[in-house]
């Protein structure tokens, strides 16, 4: 992910930017692609975008600092989010999610020394039959017990 | 040998991908034919993966199927559970919104007709002047938590002036233990698509967006595959199943904001701007998407306008209880032991939905409480269990169905650690508009950790800071928080008495 990313250089960033413009409130389907280039939002990338959109900077930035889901920073070769949801809690999700981050020396949102795992909290996956639930990669899992969360952390190479 | 698996997320989510690939393999290494029919899901989540194989017309259900009993699946020897739909938890089930979920193929166009698919859309395009009329008849209300009566809010867009009109789906589903829109979107999407235009005919507008949340990627991408598919059919497009009326639909995606299943926090993420609640009024209905007259609803309200076309607003009516006309996807959830999706008509009550049909919690012990409605939603003790299942029944009783979600939660839940996880729900989710939910969620984070640290005086504050929350606030967000907070407190005022660390 984040490791083969493409350098993010103004005229990629643009092309990006203008595969989007056409449509009806263009800035979140064009974050959305930004981020899914690039692992993240690239400092350069709001002022670019305000420029196009020919809306304000400010603007820009405040959209992408109200949603959870843009990054400013890159992120792990591998993402995994845990649920923290009720669902999950009833059936030890709690537990679980501190289990995998005392494991892993880490907090929500933060990333393992070798780079490998970026772990990040979800509000329910829709998997509230099967808690615990995580998502690995854009991957669902369910049923999560410790034992499984290693063997899926250990194929991330965390 | 026919054999029908789920693709749904909760069928992936334990592993159906690969028993697809297991029995693919398997057969091919048997020189068998192998029709392998990937489905939605059933419903029934504690049989995932489930493999349904067709013995004499009649589909048998087997599950959880392992990589490992591939094998015996083929061989006809691996032990099952008989016929599907005698199962008690699918037999017992009205299924009128989720008839299809689970029996066809979510992207055959030609299944879905063939199950009663687009005669509802058809019967709209004969008489586009009744389509207000037939859903205020068939006494729908939003499935999204609210309850609005859905007829009312396509008559005020219908009346309303303007060169055009939105219909926006709001595909949001955030609130814990609820999955039904995920599952009929990845189960039967050509129904929300069908609904979207029966709404767009009868209410005159042209375009639709569905509001998904990022968190279901593959919902999403069902989704888009059935719009494509609808739209090279003739469903959708310029003339739609060849009417004069135009209508098409586009997938938007959302970024992690729970708020922005408010609908006019949504109108806003729709236009590119940070998801912060509207004042209202003005009402969506007359001033929603790009300040147009607009209908925003949920995925089931939508999912359900075809059957009620289908089969007539009076059958629909006709179930239910009170004011609470119909059927309700209950999502059966948490430490459950029989958990998901099982459609009844209104009325059932709550004990009966926890023990009956969801044989009571996962791990065995006894049952405790039950958030109902999300995490906006009270938490009944067993002495509510009593309560039936409807709008204004759960109000009585001092809670809400929400999206019906319900959480089962065993002995050993902690209800002051619920309680104080749901104000720093609402701390990380406000969208900070209004004071009461953005400082007063903090400020109730900070209270009930005070309370646990053995402060009991605390929790006149705490109730004092609920009420003006509730009172103050924008939005259900800040202004139901109190729900969880209060109902916990309430039903269990031994855990927030302070004495919890000295007894410990
Ligand atoms: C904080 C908050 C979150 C909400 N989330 C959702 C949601 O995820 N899905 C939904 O349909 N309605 C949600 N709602 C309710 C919507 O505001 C609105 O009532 C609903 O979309 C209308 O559709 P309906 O009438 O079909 O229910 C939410 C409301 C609040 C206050
Ligand atoms: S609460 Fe964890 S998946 Fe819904």
């Amino acid at each position: 992910m984040a490791d083969t990313a493409p350098e993010p250089n103004a005229e990629t960033l643009a092309d990006l930017i203008e595969a989007q413009r056409h449509l009806e409130g263009p800035l979140l389907p064009i974050l959305h692609t930004i981020h899914e280039a690039y692992g993240h939002i690239p400092d350069t990338a709001p002022a670019l975008i305000a420029d196009r959109l020919n809306i304000g900077r400010a603007e820009v930035h405040g959209v992408i600092s109200f949603y959870h889901d843009f990054r400013r920073l890159p992120a792990g070769r591998h993402v995994v989010k845990i649920c923290r949801s009720e669902a999950c809690q009833s059936v030890g999700g709690a537990a679980l999610s501190e289990a995998v981050l005392a494991k892993l020396g880490i907090g929500w949102g933060e990333t393992t020394a070798n780079g490998a795992v970026t772990v990040e909290p979800v509000y329910c996956l829709g998997l509230c039959a099967s808690g615990p639930a995580a998502m690995v990669d854009g991957k669902v899992i369910g049923m999560l017990d410790t034992d499984r969360f290693d063997r899926v952390l250990a194929e991330l190479g965390a | 040998m026919k054999v029908f698996l789920s693709i749904d997320a909760a069928a992936k989510a334990v592993g159906s991908e690969d028993v697809a690939e297991a029995l693919t393999a398997e057969a091919a290494r048997r020189g068998l034919e192998l029709d392998l029919i990937r489905v939605g899901s059933r419903g029934m989540v504690w049989l995932e993966p489930l493999a349904e194989v067709e013995i004499d017309g009649v589909r048998h259900a087997f599950g959880p199927v392992r990589v490992e009993d591939v094998p015996a699946l083929l061989d006809g020897t691996l032990a099952g559970h008989g016929p599907t739909e005698e199962i008690p938890f699918f037999a017992g089930q009205t299924r009128l919104t989720f008839a299809r979920c689970g029996v066809i193929d979510p992207l055959d166009l030609t299944a879905f007709e063939a199950l009663g698919g687009l005669t509802g859309l058809r019967a709209a395009i004969a008489a586009p002047g009744d389509v207000v009329e037939t859903v205020k008849a068939s006494g729908l209300r939003g499935r999204g938590g609210a309850g609005f009566p859905t007829g009312i809010k396509w008559q005020t867009v219908a009346g309303a002036k303007a060169d055009r009109k939105y219909i926006v789906c709001n595909a949001d589903e955030g609130d814990s233990g609820t999955f039904a829109d995920r599952m009929i979107i990845e189960g039967d999407p050509f129904s929300l698509i069908e609904g979207m235009a029966i709404a767009g005919i009868g209410v005159g507008a042209t375009k639709g967006y569905v509001y998904m949340r990022s968190e279901y990627p593959d919902a999403t991408a069902t989704l888009e595959r059935a719009v494509a598919i609808a739209r090279a059919a003739g469903v959708l497009g310029d003339g739609v199943l060849g009417s004069g009326h135009a209508f098409d639909i586009e997938v938007r995606v959302g970024a992690g904001a729970y708020v922005c299943g408010e609908e006019t926090s949504l109108l806003n993420s729709l236009e590119g701007k940070r998801g912060e609640v509207r004042p209202k009024p003005p009402l969506p209905a007359l001033e929603g998407l790009f300040g147009k007259p607009t209908v925003v609803n949920n995925v089931i309200s939508l999912a359900t306008v075809p059957v009620i076309f289908e089969k007539g607003a009076e059958h629909y009516a006709d179930f239910g209880l009170g004011r609470s006309r119909g059927t309700i996807p209950l999502q059966i959830a948490g430490n459950v032991k029989y958990g998901g999706l099982y459609e009844i008509a209104f009325g059932l009550p709550l004990g009966e939905i926890v023990n009956g049909i969801g044989g009571g919690t996962r791990s065995g012990r006894p049952v405790k409480a039950v958030q109902v409605g999300g995490p906006l939603g009270a938490y009944f003790p067993v002495s509510g269990f009593d309560t039936p299942f409807g709008y204004e029944e759960f109000d009585g009783a001092g809670g809400l169905i929400g999206h019906a979600g319900l959480v089962v939660f065993d002995d050993s839940a902690d209800m002051l650690e619920l309680a104080r996880f749901a104000m720093e729900f609402c701390a990380v989710e406000s969208c900070g508009k209004c004071t009461p939910c953005r400082i007063g969620s903090v400020r109730g984070v900070e209270t009930l950790e005070r309370i646990a640290a053995g402060d009991a005086g605390a929790t006149a504050l705490l109730t004092d800071l609920c009420e003006t929350m509730e009172l103050g606030s924008l939005c259900a967000l800040g202004g139901f928080t109190p729900y969880p907070v209060m109902s916990a407190i309430r039903h269990f005022p031994d855990e927030f008495t302070g004495q919890r660390e000295a007894a410990e």
